[in-house]
């Protein structure tokens, strides 16, 4: 069992590996840190914090679609969670004060959770296929971000909330700290409870497991409220970091950047098994194939093209159709019957 | 029968998955106008084999030649083009589709482009008419068919590609007497046409009723070919088992059981009344008391399933009522089932039992894990303890709790599903064909772990297309039949006629 974790975390690894090998020849100071100021610096550090939100978001990705689902709306949610939180701070009395920066960030992330209790309703009650269940969030949910900041971009000047997406703690970015703690939260809660392997088993097989006394309902709520959990925060993430709310634009498209990191981290759309940890990779070879863009200096234009490739490659090479061509080009390995079992 | 080249022959095959040696060098051949029947216990490697010949696995070594060519399959297309077609355990169609679409899904006549669904039609039914199936429409839904049709469709796709070589696994496990001879007349015409049929069964009569030759196997590995006329019930038992029999005439005095505990049990632990569900069953009574095993005879499609799901929740009744310890109660779900202490294994391990990409310990301690909630997670040294305890007292194999359940063998996956509701101590178990498709050992096994829990005070609804299991397991057996429960009889001297009897001649 434990050869094939490691195989299916294998290449999504060795991929990002040869991506960060790949700018550190073009640039020889790529994986060099420094320290200034008491805050380490570097092209690393860059990657995670920008990463961070996509990170977060593909956590909670990862549980859905691990339980068969799929969250559209999460990109809904972070416009809404950001524009709930600066227009709250905005409208404040005191709109620089710590406490009120507090006060912003509980509603933001009481924003996403009613959110998910939203989405898990119309998946696990009114039992809506979750696509569609959750497309009605994500097409919504930008309308309601925009009557929120009332069609404006809400800027708010408060350094403690700045600090979310933009202040440093330990010489770290916070929002590098946050994620670790989400992806803790995240482990903790499916490992060492017995939520991971319900979600799983309700991902595989919804019907034996309801035989089986499992109340799948309660099961896929959860899923989809630590989902909008996740993108509540990243959505405080990315509007502190420009200290400011925009309600068509704060994480557009990033469900379509959230599931490749899925994916891409080897959890099947099928539902059923999960790693987060593949998540995390697949999420910052995401981040760092953007990084990458710019050190090749690839032109804009081409940009998507590229990411497009290399992601497809990642996915071909988790593909046991690819594997098993790609194994017939050289004579056969005797590794054959270990990964029949990953087919 | 020709003895000249074999039409299939397997050399040394050897196949592995992690901690299971499936296959260890076993040969096979078969011939044309021959039916040959694959022997062995649920683990010998008997799916595994016919797996490798359909292309579904890819061997580790060892040669596979098709009328006299080197074949080396990756893909099940490949089998099939090479000639080779399959009927499984579990009918592998679309039961969705209409019969005539799948009869001849992807083989379509086309004209222009579009397919030619007159060409369609009438090829089906010339096949259909092969099969002596003249009364199917084709146009009519695959699933307005019972699963012996069904079956019989599965073979109609093979006799419309001419298939030399057809591998039937397990077909009549889920036919009544009428249904097997049907088939069985199908299969003997096939094979004076010369096609090589490879047939896979657990009941021996119908084994020695159709075979020509047989191989055995065991564990993995090649006990041997023989003529079936020149091989005894008794020796090819002995074979498959690998011991003397000791196990089936254990069984023979497990069965005479104490009545005694009975009389003390005034309180059923289960009563129903009039219990029913459109469409599904109706009038179902029943007082199941500790201790007792009630056994559910009729015919297949009589309404057996349909009554345990309604007693398990696992379909809502809409009439008549349940009692528990003499308390009513709203079974709204198989959760309150559970709740109050009834465990159901259903007829479909695949679908509705096995949580496949699992592993053994996961699927194991589900049911306790689902009734603890997601949040009280069963600490890892108790399933390790449970799991070890129930390996070891069910002899599951491969003893192995990191296993994923798909790779174990269906007798074994029973074990487990067992085992799932063993750990929750119910006080009342369903179970529905729970030695359907498995082999003598295993089934024995289960026969005697029926005949243990019920004296060990649980109470056991027991059904079984084997008449025979049926009376040997039962205190007591309720017929049901055409949807409905017709009788209640205790079982005391009670033969297979007079079961037979109350089923035909209605009550």
């Amino acid at each position: 069992m434990k050869s094939i974790l490691k195989n299916r975390l294998a290449w999504p690894v060795i991929a990002l590996v040869a991506l960060l090998a790949v700018n550190q020849i073009f640039r020889a100071d790529f994986l060099s840190l420094r320290m200034q100021d008491g805050h380490l610096y570097g092209s690393l550090i860059d990657i995670m914090r920008n990463g961070a939100p996509t990170i977060l978001i593909a956590l909670g990705m990862t549980l859905v679609i691990a339980s068969r689902g799929i969250d559209l709306s999460v990109g809904a949610v972070v416009a809404i969670a950001g524009a709930a939180s600066c227009a709250y701070i905005a409208a404040s009395p005191e709109p620089a004060s710590p406490v009120t920066a507090a006060v912003a960030v509980l509603i933001a992330v009481v924003a996403g959770l009613v959110l998910g209790v939203w989405n898990g309703f119309l998946v696990s009650t009114i039992g809506i296929q979750p696509i569609i269940a959750t497309l009605v969030l994500m097409t919504a949910g930008r309308g309601i971000a925009q009557l929120i900041t009332d069609g404006q971009i809400v800027s708010v000047t408060n350094d403690s909330y700045k600090a979310i997406g933009a202040g440093y703690l330990f010489t770290l970015p916070i929002s590098i700290l946050i994620t670790a703690v989400v992806f803790i939260l995240a482990a903790v809660l499916t490992r060492r409870t017995a939520l991971g392997t319900l979600i799983e088993a309700v991902g595989i097989n919804p019907v034996a497991s309801r035989l089986a006394g499992l109340r799948a309902r309660n099961i896929i709520w959860i899923v989809y409220i630590f989902s909008a959990f996740c993108a509540a925060i990243a959505g405080l993430m990315i509007s502190s970091n420009v200290t400011a709310a925009d309600a068509n634009n704060a994480g557009l498209y990033i469900e379509m950047d959230a599931i490749l990191a899925v994916v891409i981290g080897g959890t099947s759309l099928a539902g059923g098994r999960y790693s987060l940890v593949g998540t995390v990779v697949g999420a910052f070879i995401i981040q760092t194939l953007t990084t990458t863009v710019y050190t090749l200096g690839i032109p804009p234009e081409v940009t998507l093209v590229f990411k497009a490739l290399v992601v497809l490659t990642v996915c071909l090479l988790q593909a046991p159709k690819a594997r098993n061509l790609l194994r017939n080009l050289k004579p056969a390995s005797p590794l054959r019957t270990k990964e029949k079992v990953a087919v | 029968m020709n003895e000249l080249v074999p039409v299939v022959e397997m050399t040394d095959i050897a196949i592995g998955f992690p901690g299971v040696k499936a296959l260890d060098d076993v040969s096979f051949r078969l011939f044309q106008g021959e039916v040959h029947a694959l022997m062995g216990e649920n683990g010998a490697g008997k799916s595994t084999l016919i797996k490798a010949l359909t292309g579904v696995y890819t061997i580790d070594s060892g040669r596979i030649t098709v009328l006299g060519q080197q074949k080396n399959f990756s893909t099940p297309a490949e089998s099939q083009a090479a000639g080779i077609s399959t009927v499984y355990q579990e009918v592998n169609l679309c039961t969705n589709l209409t019969v005539e679409e799948n009869v001849m899904l992807g083989r379509e006549p086309r004209r222009r482009g579009s397919i030619d669904w007159r060409a369609v039609r009438a090829r089906t039914r010339e096949v259909l008419a092969q099969l002596h199936l003249e009364h199917v429409e084709p146009g009519s839904l695959l699933s307005e068919h019972s699963i012996a049709v069904q079956q019989l469709i599965a073979i109609a796709r093979s006799v419309e590609v001419n298939a030399k070589v057809l591998i039937l696994d397990e077909p009549t496990s889920s036919l009544d007497a009428d249904e097997v001879s049907q088939l069985f007349r199908v299969i003997r015409d096939l094979r004076d046409r010369g096609v090589a049929i490879l047939f896979v069964s657990h009941f021996l009569e119908q084994v020695y009723e159709l075979s020509d030759r047989m191989t055995v196997l065991r564990n993995g590995k090649l006990v041997g070919e023989y003529m079936t006329r020149d091989l005894s019930r008794m020796n090819l038992i002995s074979k498959m088992i690998g011991k003397d029999l000791e196990v089936l005439e254990e069984l023979d005095q497990a069965s005479t059981r104490s009545q005694a505990r009975l009389a003390a049990n005034a309180q059923p632990f289960l009563e129903t009344a009039g219990l029913g569900r459109k469409g599904s069953v109706s009038n179902v009574n029943l007082s199941i008391y500790p201790g007792e095993v009630v056994g559910l005879a009729g015919l297949l499609g009589a309404g057996r399933t349909e009554t345990a799901r309604l007693l398990f929740g696992a379909d809502k009744a809409d009439e008549g009522s349940i009692k528990i310890k003499g308390e009513p109660l709203k079974m709204r779900s198989p959760r309150t089932a559970i709740d109050h202490g009834i465990g159901f294994c259903s007829e479909d391990r695949k679908e509705e039992g096995l949580i496949g990409d699992l592993t053994v310990r996961d699927n194991l301690v589900l049911a306790m894990q689902a009734t603890k909630g997601w949040a009280r997670r069963i600490p890892r040294r108790v399933q390790d303890e449970l799991v070890a305890e129930f390996i070891e007292a069910l002899d599951i194999r491969p003893a192995n709790p990191d296993a994923l359940i798909r790779n174990l063998s269906g007798g074994n996956q029973q074990k487990v599903l067992l085992a799932r509701w063993m750990v929750t101590s119910p006080d009342l178990l369903i179970l529905d064909e729970p030695t359907r498709g498995i082999d003598i050992g295993a089934k024995t096994q289960i026969q005697k772990l029926v005949n243990r829990l019920a004296s060990e005070g649980m109470s056991i609804v027991f059904i079984s297309s084997e008449l025979e299991e049926v009376l040997r397991l039962s205190d007591r057996i309720a017929i049901i039949k055409d949807r409905a429960m017709v009788a209640d009889i205790s079982n005391d001297d009670v033969s297979v006629e007079d079961v037979l009897t109350v089923i035909a001649g209605g009550a």
